[in-house]
């Protein structure tokens, strides 16, 4: 789940990071009025979920108070790679002498936590990495241990920190680091960590990702969720549990199980068809669920077929029959539908499902090749 | 022989008197598998199917017991726990079932594992079968059946879908391996393939993958360089867009690595035959 930067830049702070004095606005008089409190010159940033946000005129310095409000309805405006700009951080500007890369992310090959740093910061680090490889300084980190004092040195002196910013350095890595502890993120960021006029360090920019599997324990921060990232059928199939992602495409697909649902979607694209979207209906279903997610696969626009593939070892196929029978019912399935059920109770299931208007198949090639000449009819 | 558990594994249930646990001991011991205890703190004394004793804790198990394996069907917030307390009742080969788990506890657990050398299977995996022996989780029994040919996956359900097929064509296991779909976790893809490659029962191997990671490509140069033994694969997840978590917590392209495609590349130039859907795999051992 990610956060947006006036959410980061908070926790941040919370933990003795040092950011910008400024806050949020949602509208144009309001980013005039903080403008205004932070003595007529302000940054305005734009607060959606996507990288990229300067270059595509989203963030912008205003001179005046006057320029804050004109900017803000602008950029309140925006729609940005897809999303609607509905808040902006009017931050104080910084008179900036160097800008540096600071980050704490999960490195999954290593296993362990990983500090990377650069004295290239400011710009994509990605880029930097292509670019300047040995620009950029990773250190792991213990997991059990934690970060050491020693290595906060090390780091220090790796992007050639001079002395006097040690200190200050110290406290805000061990602060990122911290928060990236206490929030279970997978990436806390400060891009750039500017040293400014006055020889202070301050974080110009903050980014968190919060690991979605931890979200049971930080119930503060997954209520700061962000509708705006999420398909509403996407929101939808979370209150149920399900996994869902819309793909777009004509053929809908349900299914038990991440790995056979994504195995689904290649097969429904190797026969030809295109699939409407990836969802799991985890194991050992309930009727109710099964008919929760039909109903959020008919709410695809495109949709010209449905296909179901069931392989039930907790799961039982007899459940998920009811299910497709419930929705049937409640919603009315207009599009063909080919139903695969194999293993548990499958006798069961397909006995259930013999009078409904129903194509049936018993392999998965099969059942995708179905799917794929139904929605072509 | 197999790999990793058979007929003579005493496995331990962390979790058995739960509602996963209890289902699942119930199936793994129709199987025939040897559960020999289980943990439920405050239910110690109590009997599983007039067969399993019930002990508080996994040391008090071992004791009594000599159990060597454990498998756990506690939910994501006690999975932790309950692999610490496995490791520390000496028990060398943890199987954790339990989905959600957060990554940085994960990273911990492996850590700790790590230094006391116990091996762990999962989390968010269906764990393990050696078809007619043991039933280490909640693979599907009736589905497999004893042969040579070992299976590594990261899937659940996807796995069921390949080994069924296997069986239909007269293809039987050695063992069945379930990884997991979590990005930090237990044994990996090049553990399980040296394992098969050292077995004696095992001639030909199946890998099952998918988007995520890097693990596939490693795997791919461990196989150029250290297998004998023939291996096809399946890669799920060619039609994932990038950036979007696909059920697990694994299965994201991110910064433009962990695709499909690149996976494939890597395991084809490693000279393994890649199937373009899961039920063609046997035919790509001819």
């Amino acid at each position: 789940m990610k956060l947006h930067e006036y959410q980061s830049k908070h926790l941040f702070a919370q933990h003795g990071v040092p950011i910008p004095k400024g806050r949020v606005a949602t509208s144009a008089q309001e980013a005039r009025d903080i403008c205004i409190e932070l003595g007529g010159r302000a940054v305005i940033k734009s607060q959606v979920l996507v990288g990229g946000r300067g270059k595509a005129g989203g963030i912008k310095l205003a001179k005046s108070p006057q320029e804050a409000e004109d900017l803000a309805a602008q950029i309140l405006a925006m729609n940005i790679k897809g999303l609607p700009v509905r808040k902006v951080l009017v931050d104080e500007a910084a008179d900036i002498k160097k800008e540096i890369y600071l980050g704490i992310t999960n490195d999954r090959a290593a296993r362990r936590p990983v500090i990377i740093c650069s004295a290239e910061g400011g710009v994509e680090i990605e880029e930097v990495a292509k670019v300047n490889p040995d620009a950029i300084i990773r250190q792991h980190i213990d997991p059990i241990m934690g970060l050491r004092d020693y290595e906060i040195r090390n780091i220090a002196l790796s992007v050639n920190l001079p002395r006097e910013h040690w200190k200050a350095f110290g406290q805000i890595l061990g602060g990122l680091y911290q928060t990236y502890v206490d929030t279970d993120a997978t990436l806390a960021e400060i891009n750039p960590l500017v040293i400014n006029g006055a020889g202070q360090l301050v974080a110009l920019d903050g980014k968190i990702v919060l690991d979605d599997n931890a979200l049971f324990r930080h119930p503060d921060l997954a209520e700061m969720r962000d509708p705006d990232e999420e398909a509403p059928q996407e929101i939808e199939a979370r209150k149920y549990g399900l996994s869902y992602v819309n793909l777009g495409g004509e053929i809908g697909c349900l299914v038990n199980g991440a790995g056979l649902a994504m195995g689904t979607m290649d097969i429904v694209k190797h026969f030809g068809g295109s699939p409407a979207n990836f969802l799991d209906i985890g194991g050992g279903a309930g009727a109710d669920k099964v008919a929760a997610a039909l109903k959020i696969i008919m709410s695809e626009p495109k949709l010209k077929a449905i296909l179901i593939n069931i392989f039930g070892g907790i799961t039982r196929c007899d459940e998920v029959a009811k299910g497709i029978i419930t929705a049937m019912k409640e919603v009315g399935v207009s599009v063909p539908m080919v139903v695969r059920l194999v293993g548990t109770n499958e006798e069961e299931g397909r006995r259930i499902l013999a009078d409904a208007n129903l194509i049936t198949a018993a392999s998965l090639a099969e059942a995708a090749q179905k799917a794929v000449a139904a929605a072509r009819n | 022989m197999s790999i990793l558990v058979n007929k003579d594994t005493r496995l331990l249930v962390q979790g058995i008197t739960g509602r996963e646990g209890l289902f699942h001991t119930k199936q793994m011991l129709a199987y025939k598998t040897n559960v020999v205890a289980g943990v439920t703190p405050g239910k110690g004394g109590e009997w599983v199917e007039d067969k399993v004793p019930v002990f508080d804790t996994a040391k008090a198990a071992v004791e009594s017991t000599g159990a060597n394996c454990a498998i756990i069907y506690v939910p994501a917030k006690f999975a932790p726990d309950a692999m610490y307390e496995s490791a520390d009742a000496g028990i060398p080969l943890i199987v954790c079932i339990s989905d959600w788990v957060p990554a940085q506890d994960m990273m911990k657990v492996r850590q700790y594992l790590d230094q006391r050398n116990v091996k762990l299977i999962g989390p968010n995996c269906p764990g393990l079968l050696t078809p007619g022996e043991a039933k280490v989780g909640i693979i599907p029994g009736h589905i497999a059946k004893p042969g040579n040919v070992g299976l590594v996956s990261r899937s659940g359900t996807l796995t069921y879908e390949v080994v069924a097929a296997l069986t239909a064509n007269g293809m039987g296991q050695s063992t069945c391996v379930g990884i997991g779909g979590d990005p930090i976790k237990g044994l990996n893809y090049i553990d399980i393939l040296a394992m098969f490659e050292a077995d004696p029962q095992t001639e030909k191997v199946v890998m099952i993958g998918e988007i995520g990671g890097n693990d596939e490509e490693k795997a791919a140069e461990f196989i150029a360089t250290k297998m004998t033994k023939k291996v096809v694969a399946f890669i799920a997840g060619q039609t994932a867009p990038p950036g979007k978590r696909m059920g697990h917590a694994g299965a994201i392209i991110e910064g433009g690595s962990g695709s499909a495609e690149d996976k494939i590349k890597a395991l084809e130039a490693a000279g393994v035959r890649v199937a373009k859907h899961p039920e063609e795999i046997p035919s790509l051992f001819n």
